[in-house]
Formats: C-alpha cells, structure tokens, sequence
C-alpha cells in the first residue's frame, strides 16, 4: 500500500532536524539516513531534494507537503502553497553583511548613490533595499558569498547566517537583520483538500509535541 | 533554426488537438442540454470598460493602444467581459439568462514559474437567480460537465469569500489589522496568520477561532463546527449543501471555510475545482451580486470557469488509470 502523504524532505542544514520529527512521527527514516545517493524513497513517502525545491515540488503536487525554510518561501514569494507551521527548528537569520573593517555600505550609499550587494537571494535583497528606502545593485551569486566584497566585486552582501561563524571567518560582520527564519511545512493547495484529514492529523501531532 | 514564442503560450499540434476538441465538445454539449448558450466576445476590450467592472482591470497583464490612442486591454477572464454583454445586450431582456464559453484569457507570468500567459477557459454563468438554487445549479452542472469529459475524482470545494471579513468586523477586531490578516489568508501562510492573530491578544476562544477557522474543510460536518459570529454565513452553506443533495452531488463537495479567491468581484460563495492527478485547481468561480450593476443593470449572478488545459491533464490521467 502507497504512504497516504509525499513529503518533499530538505537535504542540507534541515535535513537532520526534517528526519528527526519524522522519527517521532513514527515514519521509519533509517533508509533515509543511511543512503546518501537515493533520492526517491518510495516505501516511507519521502522525496529528498535541496531545500529550494521543495516549494516546486509541493506546488505542482509532486509531493503533497514539505519542509523547507521560510527564507525559501520569502524568496519565491509568489509559488502557490499552503504554508501550515513554523515547525521551530533550524533557526537561522536573513542579513546584511559587509567588512568589518570600513563602512562600505554607508560611505558608497553616500558618494555613489546606491549599494552594490552579492546575494543568493535577489527578491529578499531587492525588497529590504526598496523598503527601507536605498537604492541597491544587486549581484546574484551561486557560491559562496562571502567572497564578493572581500574582492571588491560588492560593498556587501545578504545571505542567511545561523552561527554567523562563516562570515567572521570572511572578517564581514552583520551590520542589519532582516528577518529571523526556521523551517516551515508547506502543502499542496490540492492535497490541503483532498488529503485533509491525512494532513490535519499530521500536523495536529506536530503541534502536540 | 527554432523562432520564439512568449513563454506561457503554446503551439497546439493536430494529437492534442483532436483531444482537446472532444474535450471540449463534450463539456459544451452538457452546458448547452442545460440551456447554457454560447457567447464569444472579443480578446480585446478597451481598459476602462474592465475597469467598470473591476479597479484592476481584473489583473490584465496586457494593454497597447489603438489608432486613436485609446488603451485596450487583453481581457483576463470571460466574466467581466459577460457581465459587459448581459447589461447592454440584454437590457431589456427577461432574465434569467445562461450563457457559457470558451475562449483564450490573457495573465502575466513571471518567467520561469510555467505558468501560462494564453490559456483556454470554458465556463459557465447563471444571471439573475439571486437564490441558493443559482449555486446549486451551477455546481451540479460543472461536476457533470466534468463527468461526461472522463474524470471520475474531481472534487468541487465551496466557501464563502466574505466569510472571515465578517468574523474579523463580529470579533471587534481593529480595522487597521484586517488587512493584513486577509492578505495572509490570501497567500495561504496559516503559519503568518497564526502568528499575527496572536499578536492581537484576543481572548482564547476568539483567538481559536480566527486560526482554525480557515482550517476547517471537509463534508457537512464541518458546517456543525462553526458557530458564533459566522453562523449567518455558515447557515446559507447548510441551506446549498440541501440543495445539492437532491440534485445528487453532495459528495462531490468539499466545504471550505478558508476559501478566498484573489478576484475582488465576489460577494458571496466561491468555488474551486480539484482533481488528484494534477496539482493546481481545475478552476473555480463564485457568486458576484454587484459586478453586473456596475455596468447598468443590476442583476445578481454565479458562475464557474475550468482551465481546459488542466481538464485534460486530468482526464488524460484518468484514461491511464483504467
């Protein structure tokens, strides 16, 4: 018999934490945790991917709910999901950054006008700048991010910190918060109808915990 | 060498289409035994007679000028458009009057998302039954409809669109918070919902309330689960869920108490359309009492729209099921 929910299970940082409240939800993620490789666990119902997919994933109904972080969900503000939980782990925070040994940001902001920033997340970076009234260049990275101001390529930088030891490592310090985020679980508007019952008993356990 | 087309717009080859004129035949055949005639209107309109009917234009992605500089708009759904018809060509008319379609509507996408930006919409509308039957009628057509197209597991969710506007006014809730609280709703963030309801420091039952309220679906039992401010609303709901059952399509239907639709011009009872094969809604629609006043006449009215692309994903599934 097929598991009555799919869920798009986030590998990275999420990844332990995802699988641990599965354990306690009484799915069986020893498979999971034991195979690196395998991406598709058809037996438990679990699909595992990067975290940035699993809004795709549960908004064309591939998977009926995900776990993923509200820093994805703030950057791809407009995918078509229910988000039902702060699930209160991984918690991390949405920055800027910029070196710790000049005020970068604020000396280019008044000679040239506008901040350069390096940022894997464009929208977040794009709308903190737009909101509190800066005009903003941004540069949108793969890698890490860290290295752009320390090559001049950017005055600073957004990304997501939960330690913040990577970026005092790179001599950048936080200079803003923009949001705290944690992992959320997001449905399928499709499945939210059609499986109520599965998903409602899901997460009326989760909120019992 | 290939030569572009915008993305969300699509070539249509001879397979597809021979199957999606059988789809379309079919759900026209049952829309025209019901007495549901069809109207075409024209792809383009000027931008201010949309805007009679909704402020956005109801969300036109596309507008251009014409020889005389007047701005057309690429209409964006077929109500507004119909609304436009029964007020002027049906002025005098006896109503009610049924009228279906199936026509080309026009959205911006964000590139990327697959999202379609030419997409064929068949629907029906139901103008001048202001009762419960109107709902009733056009429910139990569109899950026939479907039917007859193939699909054997298509669900029809029902809501009421006003009906947590009139929680948050019974609750004394402060204006200034309503918006926000609609707007998370609308974006389907229970979890921000959640949180801001918090913040307002209600008292437990009222705080209850405003969270699982939207949270509420399922059969009639649902309705038994909400009382209170809401019971108005909620009662109208008992009295369709009646009307479906002699009409045998009650199982059919999902009640939703968190149902909103992002179109402004719905005033009472709004609908969505599901089917397990495909992940996004069917399509949906919804009572708008006063739309069709804005262009004159005032008349009450309900109607459905499906996404015929979506149909056929879903009957195509259906087919490989058997």
């Amino acid at each position: 018999m097929s598991p009555p929910l799919t869920i798009a299970v986030p590998r990275g940082a999420l990844f332990g934490g995802t699988l641990d409240l599965l354990d306690r939800l009484g799915l069986d993620t020893s498979e999971v945790r034991s195979n690196e490789r395998k991406l598709l666990f058809a037996e438990a119902g679990i699909v595992t991917m990067r975290p940035s997919d699993v809004p795709t994933y549960v908004e064309h109904g591939a998977a009926d709910i995900g776990v993923t972080g509200k820093d994805v969900l703030l950057e791809q503000s407009d995918r078509e999901v229910y988000e039902l939980l702060d699930l209160g782990f991984g918690h991390c925070r949405m920055v800027v950054a910029a070196r710790a040994e000049d005020d970068a940001l604020g000396e280019s902001l008044r000679r040239l006008g506008r901040v350069r920033v390096a940022t894997k997340y464009p929208r977040i970076a794009a709308h903190h700048f737009a909101e509190t009234g800066r005009q903003a260049e941004i540069v949108e990275v793969k890698g890490s991010v860290e290295l752009a101001p320390l090559t001049g390529l950017v005055d600073g930088v957004v990304d997501l910190t939960a330690s913040g030891r990577t970026l005092s490592e790179n001599h950048l310090e936080v200079v803003e918060e923009i949001v705290a985020c944690t992992a959320r679980l997001i449905a399928n508007p499709v499945a939210h109808k059609l499986k109520a019952a599965e998903i409602d008993a899901l997460v009326e356990r989760i909120r019992s915990e | 060498m290939t030569h572009p087309i915008p993305p969300g717009t699509r070539d249509v080859l001879p397979d597809e289409m021979r199957e999606l004129r059988v789809l379309t035949d079919r759900l026209r055949a049952a829309f025209e035994r019901a007495g549901y005639g069809e109207v075409w209107t024209p792809s383009l309109e000027y931008e201010e007679v949309l805007k009679t009917g909704d402020d956005r234009a109801a969300g036109a992605g596309y507008r251009l000028f014409d020889e005389h500089g007047e701005v057309l708009a690429m209409r964006s759904d077929m109500t507004i458009p119909i609304a436009r018809v029964v007020a002027s060509r049906y002025r005098d008319a006896e109503p009610p009057f049924r009228l279906c379609y199936f026509a080309h509507a026009y959205r911006q996408v964000e590139r990327g998302t697959g999202q379609q930006r030419e997409f064929l919409q068949g629907g029906i509308e139901l103008v001048g039954v202001r009762a419960l039957e109107a709902e009733a009628e056009v429910i139990a057509l569109c899950v026939s409809a479907l039917e007859e197209a193939g699909l054997r597991r298509h669900r029809l969710g029902v809501g009421d669109g006003q009906l947590y506007r009139h929680l948050l006014v019974a609750l004394e809730v402060p204006q200034e918070s309503h918006l926000p609280l609609l707007e998370s709703l609308s974006r389907r963030d229970l979890a921000g919902l959640e949180m801001r309801v918090e913040q307002l420091g209600l008292a437990g039952r009222d705080r209850d309330l405003l969270v699982r309220l939207p949270q509420l679906r399922g059969g009639p039992e649902v309705l038994e689960r909400a009382n209170g401010p809401v019971a108005d609303a909620v009662e109208s709901l008992r009295g369709l869920y009646g009307l479906l059952s002699e009409r045998g399509v009650a199982d059919r239907v999902i009640f939703d108490l968190g149902l909103v639709r992002e179109l402004g011009y719905y005033t009472g009872a709004v609908f969505e359309l599901y089917d397990p094969a495909v992940g996004f809604a069917l399509g949906g629609g919804g009572r708008y009492d006063e739309l069709i006043g804005r262009f004159g006449r005032p008349l009450p009215a309900c109607g459905i729209a499906l996404d015929v692309q979506r149909v056929h994903l879903a009957q195509a599934a259906e087919e490989g099921l058997k």
